[in-house]
């Protein structure tokens, strides 16, 4: 499973999107168990580095699927690709259980939100091949711009922090995250 | 209303992946209430998160968790309450947007503000975050913001109101990032009384205030 995966085709991401459809329209489990397979490895290193206590990862792990099956029904392929959609909710749970507070977010269903103009057609059809692009684009880029976004999303470190583990001024990390964001972008931009 | 002053690409990245602290996080998390553009961006990098994950190459394990994860999905009962009703405003339309509504419990009409001294008032605002503090601050039409020292960064949202200084002019929803480098006089501008929200790394001091405090001792 997680073999073919691993080449990030299209059709493998388009089948994540469908398993998580699975289980919010009828809680099949068999679609629990292969998204499961899939993602629990990659979430398990995406929180795993800094040699962190493994049961505290594991409850991480843990508490993120039972959510995923929880809120399986928020889950909207128009909007974000189910690994974008994992990750949202991993990153959630991580700083629930490792730093005990909540992560502030705006609230859609308030009165003051400003909602979002309304989304032009091309723009809907368009996200298999925005993730595609942004997939690739971010394996072209260069070994260091790879590593302090790695060490930014998967360490959950600040700017700071990432400077200090790196050894490097701090204007360099943040040079170096705007030029992977900068090109990164670029590839996207005639998507967005 | 447009907004005009974003918070950097650094901050929207430090959220995005849950670096950022509590404190820090109501200030972006309120502006992304009120800046459709911002979540785009955040959208993009939430998106790159997926993509970083999706480019891990996993190692084999014997036991995977699945069983011991079925075993509590079945014991576990459902746990999405509902929300607990939000502080409405009085007046219709609230002028605080969430989250900082729910932080500070009400709207800006019936916030609990305390004196700094020439006319302005400030409330702070709970939060669990140790390294940052969250205040309110209301600043008189007109009237400059009581002069302050800070160490590190100072995000101040604007809510109510206007302010400017040397940088530019800041309405609702413009969010300026200041480092202790920033030399900077706040005014607030004519018209409104200017409520925002500050969130400092260190511990804020309102010159005005030692000295207040410091008078009654002095006996002056």
């Amino acid at each position: 499973m997680s073999a073919i995966f691993a080449k990030n085709s299209d059709g493998a991401k388009r089948q994540m999107d469908h398993l998580l459809t699975a289980i919010a329209e009828r809680k099949d489990k068999d679609a629990f168990r292969q998204l499961f397979e899939t993602f629990a490895p990659r979430i398990r290193g995406f929180i795993g580095r800094q040699g962190q206590d493994s049961d505290m990862i594991e409850e991480v792990v843990q508490e993120t699927f039972i959510r995923v099956w929880n809120k399986a029904q928020l889950f909207d392929p128009e909007k974000a690709s189910a690994s974008t959609w994992l990750f949202a909710i991993a990153r959630n749970t991580r700083v629930d259980i490792f730093r005990k507070s909540g992560r502030p977010t705006p609230d859609a269903n308030d009165p003051t939100f400003v909602p979002d103009p309304e989304p032009s057609a091309d723009r809907l059809v368009s996200r298999a091949e925005e993730s595609h692009r942004l997939q690739k684009a971010l394996s072209l880029l260069p070994s260091d711009q790879q590593e302090v976004l790695r060490l930014a999303y998967f360490e959950e470190k600040a700017h700071a922090q990432v400077a200090e583990d790196l050894g490097i001024p701090l204007g360099t990390v943040k040079s170096r995250i705007r030029l992977a964001l900068g090109r990164i972008r670029s590839e996207l931009r005639d998507l967005r | 209303m447009s907004i005009y002053h974003h918070p950097s690409e650094e901050l929207l990245l430090d959220y995005t992946t849950g670096a950022l602290g509590e404190a820090w996080s109501i200030a972006v998390a309120t502006h992304l209430a009120l800046c459709p553009g911002c979540r785009n961006t955040i959208g993009l990098l939430e998106e790159i998160g997926g993509g970083l994950i999706n480019a891990i190459q996993p190692p084999a394990l014997d036991d995977n968790g699945f069983d011991a994860l079925l075993t509590r999905l079945e014991k576990a009962t459902d746990v999405t309450a509902d929300p607990a009703p939000l502080p409405r405003s009085a007046k219709g339309k609230p002028v605080l947007p969430e989250p900082l509504r729910s932080y500070v419990g009400c709207d800006v009409d019936e916030v609990p503000w305390k004196r700094l001294g020439k006319g302005a008032y400030q409330c702070i605002i709970p939060t669990g975050d140790k390294d940052a503090t969250a205040r309110l601050l209301c600043i008189p039409a007109g009237r400059p913001v009581p002069e302050h020292s800070h160490r590190g960064l100072e995000l101040t949202l604007v809510l109510r109101g206007a302010f400017s200084d040397e940088t530019g002019v800041y309405g609702r929803g413009d969010l300026q990032e200041a480092d202790q480098d920033l030399l900077h006089q706040p005014h607030a501008a004519p018209g409104n009384d200017c409520v925002c929200l500050a969130i400092t790394d260190a511990p804020l001091r309102f010159r005005s205030l030692a000295a207040r405090l410091v008078q009654p001792w002095l006996n002056i």
